[in-house]
């Protein structure tokens, strides 16, 4: 079991891929969020904390989208759904997705097609916290990225949160 | 996460694990039905067939409907204009469907058990959508659904079920679903409409005095008399009946609460409800047709089949 990073550095990397996300979207003019559910949305919920400090709460446009009906591997498991919200139209915006561990791609192409069907986008974007990189399965990458870490594919990254293991740290096992 | 059953014969077979998922897998259907494009690939690779061989307007088309908006391929079939008509078995029929790479069936039948029937021979999973005076589970689902959307909760909601009880498949799955979920139950109507051992089977309370459950109940599900399987009279005349066990505005003003109304339609106006009623305030009926679609899509979802390696 190895560290990836600490609370503290956690802290840090929020901060910056909110600043990141600023600086190419400047008061996210145009712009909305959309954390992935469930696990994307632990890191969401930091992002947009964060950006509250550094621009008006209503200039944020934040939902939550779950994509298991667009999963590819649904004969072989069904899974849990979960509330997907996305109180505003996405017709037209730039789009930043955000969640956990970016790994084969595959949970990303199920949200692109999810996305598809609330509106056409103007440009969609993704924000990481962890990179698998040399571990993709589609050629999907991260335009934000916390850290990046090679892996084993039988390897296993852990990233927990307060809210849902008491502590913020990632793990690699 | 999947249910326990293959099949939905009816709520008899469910657990209240299984009610639960797929109540709240439902929630999230109902979402989906109000994005721009009402519609997720889900069930892209599967082709359901929807057996009819009773009529029916809303369960057939909130199938197919939610069959669609899961991308299924559908086929569609009326006993009337069919083969049926020229003899062929019910198994016969199904087969031969079975054989064209059908993976679903949806099937609603005048006779009780048919369903079950089916079940005991064919690999493919069987949705009931009615069978005799059995089950209509899909109903009950879409019921509790609504329930739970309007007042926020099913354990401890008090329900009165009014009208045709004995040939009522709506009731029955009613039943089932409420006293698994922890739910009360008043059953009201004529006693030549309410079955004998009723009260024993199920521990509901049964009265034959209308308003008395309506000053009881939070949500009162009023069901239609079902006069094409009545063959013999079991009450005087319409008129009678409306006067007698009929919900109207007046009995509504004169007890000293609000509650729910629920119809699973089709309504006899001024028979078993009064339209001043029917399209009044405190009903849900559209609301119940709206939630059918995003409750059959759950079930459809969650039954849809695996690979055989999972």
């Amino acid at each position: 079991m190895k560290s990836i990073l600490t609370k503290n550095q956690i802290k840090l990397t929020v901060k910056r891929l909110a600043h990141q996300i600023l600086e190419n979207h400047l008061n996210l003019e145009n712009t909305v969020l959309i954390g992935i559910q469930p696990r994307g949305i632990f890191l969401s919920d930091r992002i947009v904390d964060e950006l509250k400090n550094l621009i008006p709460s209503d200039k944020i446009l934040y939902g939550r989208l779950d994509i298991t009906f667009y999963r590819d591997d649904i004969r072989e498991e069904l899974k849990l759904a979960n509330a997907t919200k996305i109180p505003f139209s996405t017709a037209g915006k730039n789009i930043v997705i955000i969640d956990d561990v970016l790994w084969t791609g595959r949970t990303i192409r199920s949200a692109l097609d999810a996305l598809i069907d609330f509106g056409r986008p103007q440009k969609v974007e993704l924000c990481v916290l962890i990179d698998r990189r040399f571990s993709r399965e589609l050629p999907i990458q991260a335009d934000y990225v916390g850290r990046a870490i090679d892996t084993f594919p039988s390897q296993k990254v852990y990233v927990r949160w307060q809210e849902n293991h008491g502590g913020d740290e990632v793990i690699l096992e | 996460m999947k249910l326990s059953s293959k099949n939905l014969l009816g709520i008899k077979d469910l657990s209240r694990e299984d009610i639960q998922l797929i109540l709240s897998t439902a929630s999230q259907f109902k979402e989906v039905l109000q994005r721009p494009v009402k519609k997720v690939p889900s069930l892209r690779d599967v082709t359901i067939v929807n057996l009819f061989y009773e009529n029916s307007t809303r369960t057939r088309f909130s199938f197919e409907l939610a069959e669609r908006r899961l991308s299924a391929d559908v086929l569609n079939f009326a006993a009337g204009t069919s083969s049926a008509a020229k003899g062929e078995t019910l198994l016969d029929t199904v087969n031969n469907i079975l054989s064209m790479k059908v993976d679903m069936v949806v099937m609603r039948h005048s006779a009780t058990g048919a369903p079950h029937f089916l079940a005991q021979h064919i690999p493919a999973a069987i949705v009931n959508a009615g069978d005799g005076i059995n089950e209509h589970p899909t109903q009950a689902l879409l019921d509790a659904y609504s329930m739970q959307e309007k007042t926020g909760r099913l354990e401890g909601l008090k329900v009165a079920i009014i009208g045709d009880i004995m040939h009522s498949r709506v009731a029955l799955s009613n039943i089932y679903l409420l006293t698994k979920m922890g739910a009360e139950i008043t059953i009201a109507g004529p006693p030549t409409l309410i079955p004998k051992y009723l009260q024993e089977a199920f521990n509901v309370n049964v009265t034959y005095n209308v308003k008395e459950a309506l000053q009881w109940c939070d949500v009162a599900n009023v069901l239609r008399i079902q006069l094409e399987r009545q063959n013999q009279p079991l009450f005087s005349s319409l008129r009678e009946y409306n006067l007698a066990y009929g919900i109207k505005r007046s009995l509504l003003d004169s007890i000293d609460k609000d509650i729910v109304i629920m119809h699973p339609g089709p309504i006899n106006r001024g028979v078993e409800l009064d339209s001043d009623v029917a399209d009044g305030p405190y009903s849900i009926i559209l609301n119940q047709v709206e939630n059918g679609v995003a409750v059959r899509m759950a079930v459809l979802y969650l039954l849809s089949p695996q690979s055989a390696n999972s």
